[in-house]
């Protein structure tokens, strides 16, 4: 589903990503872990289309029935997300004024519209995203507020997953959705993306913590450090990295402030 | 036999045409007959306006008395607007279509005007109307036709045009002309009152809501002429009314002067309520052309309890120059300003409100939404002034203003004045950008960056468009929209 071939990324004269390969296939769930600046969010935000960041090499295949063939940096952002693609924020944006159910609306039919079908009017809407909500055991009332507006940071995150289930996306990628979650809301985003689990689907979670891994159980294990993959396992190498930290992943010459979990 | 692909000029000029008009859909003229008097002031003019309209002697004095006092006075230089010298004697004070005297009803209206208004989407057609809503159509100088009139005239209801109003009811002119607004007011307010043409005038007798929104739609649409449009609206003891504005104008190069007047009247337990949506012919995006806006809006709570609510959402003109004001003079009467005001491109606003608190328990609210993109300018001027006499008068004002781009401008002038310490005040302004990192989130939703910014924008003047009637929201919505098209990027 996602082939990244020897990824360079840089923001100005800093190099950020140094080189990244990275095959996933729908049906699974990869990991990628690394200490704080290993260069993990960008990856994230690089796959979602932010700007200003420089692609310096490489290429990112996005193998959607549309795109066969196109490198996936080439597109916009809705471009990405109309074909199948979801970043979850690590840090989700408020837009004040603009209630919840409006921007959930506007995404799902913008999505729909690019898979070829019908807008969802009003009512239809409303009996999707409530079933959504059941999911997440999140009340009603959040979709009438201001999108992440005075939304508690377990809130803001539960919302990210509200929005996922309703789009439903092809390749999910969460960014850091664990941090800041007390272990009753883990446990609620842990079952919202465990219940979306399918075999058409890939999801990429990018953490910082094993944690989360007790939830959602991936398939493969990345570390990220310095820029680059040093290792890749099954879920097993999340619990050596529990046990003994990622200074021993970790090349010499890379300088990290922080080397354990 | 296939041709080859090569857009001819003639071709690419006309889809370039139907570009730029895609920017400002109301900029056609209306090719008609126009009745013009010629260009220049004087009080030769005025008598001749004066004697178009037919209009009883205190008129003629009243008007005479305004223009003296104009020559006395010179153009205000406070506001943060810019523009060349307005030359007053290059303008035609009264431009009406020729179609002979004032058409009685919709059958004696010139086609062509019917027309232009069923263009501009306006209903002049009873059956075709929305239900619900009476319109006023006034055409540069002259008043075309008002809707609904007989359904109104039985609740006692009057709504009909300024120059009708002098005619019929020359007694209640009389009465309220000039008072909100006195003749003396304003450099701008001055000059409309010597040479105003025509506008809407509606009473609404004692205790009596009026089951319908009043609309005018005014037009300009003659070169070279200005717009001098009065409104009075008179709301009797415990009466209720609704009030909406729309405005547009032809594209051209040169600018075109529109000083208008609005004043109303609410008596005791009376409530009015008066939205505006001005898209007038804001100017190309090199700042030729375009209207200028100064206004003067008035409304004066005389009796305790009165309420008054004023809700703008200004798009259009190159300048804007306007402060609905409230005087709140009765007892717990009460004070509203709610303003949207856009400027892209080259366009300027200097706006806001004046709350002037008399009465005792007085209540004002001000909620001010500045939009400034491309290279605009956008002014918040307001003035909460509390008298001795205004014992516990309280108000609250939110400005707030949102960049769109690295070259606009938004500026926020507060005034506030208090002489009575049982008085409560209270000021918050915000100033932000609309973030690029709000705008990718949005994206990667799957929204397009044109519907993010206007996702955004909406969000921001959510709480002014929800005081506006639904249809107008509906509007306001789609005109943002459009003169938002490029503004990012």
């Amino acid at each position: 589903m996602l082939e990244i071939r020897n990824l360079h990324v840089s923001i100005g004269d800093r190099p950020i990503l140094a080189g990244i390969d990275l095959d996933v296939k729908a049906g699974e769930v990869h990991a990628i872990m690394g200490p704080n600046g290993s260069g993990k969010s960008t990856l994230a935000q690089v796959l979602a289309g932010r700007e200003g960041y420089a692609v310096t090499a490489g290429s990112v295949r996005y193998l959607d029935r549309d795109l066969v063939g196109q490198d996936l940096l080439a597109l916009a952002p809705e471009q990405r997300a109309r074909a199948g693609i979801f970043l979850a924020f690590q840090y989700p944006l408020e837009i004040p004024g603009v209630a919840n159910v409006q921007l959930l609306r506007s995404a799902l039919n913008s999505v729909r519209l690019q898979r070829g079908e019908s807008e969802l009017d009003a009512m239809d809407f409303l009996d999707t995203v409530k079933s959504k909500l059941a999911l997440l055991d999140m009340d009603e009332s959040f979709l009438y507020r201001a999108v992440n507006e005075g939304f508690s940071g377990g809130e803001k995150k539960r919302n990210e997953i509200l929005q996922m289930a309703v789009l439903e996306p092809r390749l999910a990628i969460l960014d850091e959705t664990d941090s800041g979650l007390d272990i009753d809301a883990l446990k609620t985003v842990a079952h919202g993306v465990n219940a979306l689990k399918h075999p058409e689907r890939a999801v990429i979670l990018v953490t910082h913590y094993q944690r989360l891994l007790n939830y959602i159980v991936p398939d493969h294990v990345h570390v990220l450090a310095g820029g680059r993959i040093v290792r890749s396992g099954d879920a097993g190498l999340a619990l050596e990295l529990e046990d003994r930290g990622y200074g021993w992943l970790i090349p010499e010459s890379g300088s990290l402030e922080e080397m354990r979990p | 036999m296939s041709q080859p692909e090569v857009s001819h000029p003639d071709a690419r000029n006309a889809e370039l045409r139907s570009r730029v008009a895609d920017e400002y859909r109301w900029g056609f003229v209306t090719d008609i007959e126009q009745e013009v008097v010629p260009k220049g002031l004087s009080e030769a003019v005025i008598r001749l306006i004066s004697a178009k309209k037919n209009e009883p002697d205190f008129m003629l004095e009243w008007r005479l008395q305004a223009y003296r006092h104009w020559l006395t006075l010179t153009e205000p230089t406070w506001s943060s607007v810019h523009h060349p010298a307005i030359d007053y004697q290059a303008i035609h004070y009264y431009a009406a279509p020729k179609s002979g005297s004032q058409p009685k009803d919709l059958s004696e209206v010139d086609p062509e005007l019917l027309r232009t208004y069923e263009k501009l989407g306006i209903p002049l057609q009873e059956r075709e109307a929305l239900a619900g809503v009476a319109v006023d159509a006034v055409f540069d100088s002259v008043s075309v036709a008002t809707t609904f009139k007989d359904k109104l005239e039985s609740l006692g209801i009057i709504f009909c045009s300024f120059s009708e109003a002098v005619q019929k009811h020359p007694e209640l002119v009389r009465e309220y002309l000039g008072s909100v607004v006195p003749y003396t007011d304003n450099y701008f307010a001055t000059l409309n009152s010597a040479v105003f043409t025509d506008g809407s005038f509606v009473y609404v007798p004692k205790g009596v809501r009026c089951p319908m929104e009043l609309s005018t739609y005014f037009r300009i649409n003659a070169r070279n002429s200005g717009q001098f449009e009065r409104t009075l609206i008179i709301a009797d003891e415990g009466a209720t009314v609704s009030y909406l504005e729309g405005c547009t104008a032809p594209m051209r190069d040169e600018n075109q002067l529109h000083a208008a007047v609005v004043e109303l009247v609410a008596l005791k337990d009376a409530r009015i309520k008066y939205s505006t949506v001005q898209n007038w012919y804001p100017g190309d995006a090199e700042g030729r052309g375009g209207i200028y806006n100064f206004v003067t809006k008035r409304g004066d709570c005389r009796g305790d309890r009165a309420h008054i609510s004023w809700t703008q959402v200004e798009t259009g003109s190159a300048i804007t120059w306007k402060y609905p004001s409230c005087i709140l003079r009765g007892d717990d009467s009460v004070g509203e300003f709610y303003s949207v005001a856009l400027t892209n491109h080259r366009q300027q606003a200097d706006t806001g409100t004046k709350m002037i608190h008399i009465g005792r328990n007085t209540r004002s609210t001000i909620v001010s939404k500045g939009i400034s993109a491309g290279f605009g300018s956008n002014a918040y001027r307001g003035l909460v002034k509390v008298l001795p006499s205004a014992a516990n008068a309280r108000n609250h004002t939110q400005c707030d203003s949102l960049l769109m781009s690295d070259h606009c401008a938004a500026h926020t002038f507060p005034y506030i004045e208090v002489k009575n310490p049982s008085a409560t005040v209270e000021h918050e302004a915000t100033t932000s950008k609309i973030g690029d990192d709000q705008l990718f989130y949005l994206r990667s939703r799957g929204l397009s960056e044109e519907d993010a910014v206007n996702l955004i924008v909406n969000g921001f003047c959510k709480e002014v468009f929800k005081e506006l009637p639904m249809e107008f929201a509906v509007e306001a919505q789609k005109l943002l929209a459009v003169s938002l098209e490029g503004a990012i990027g």
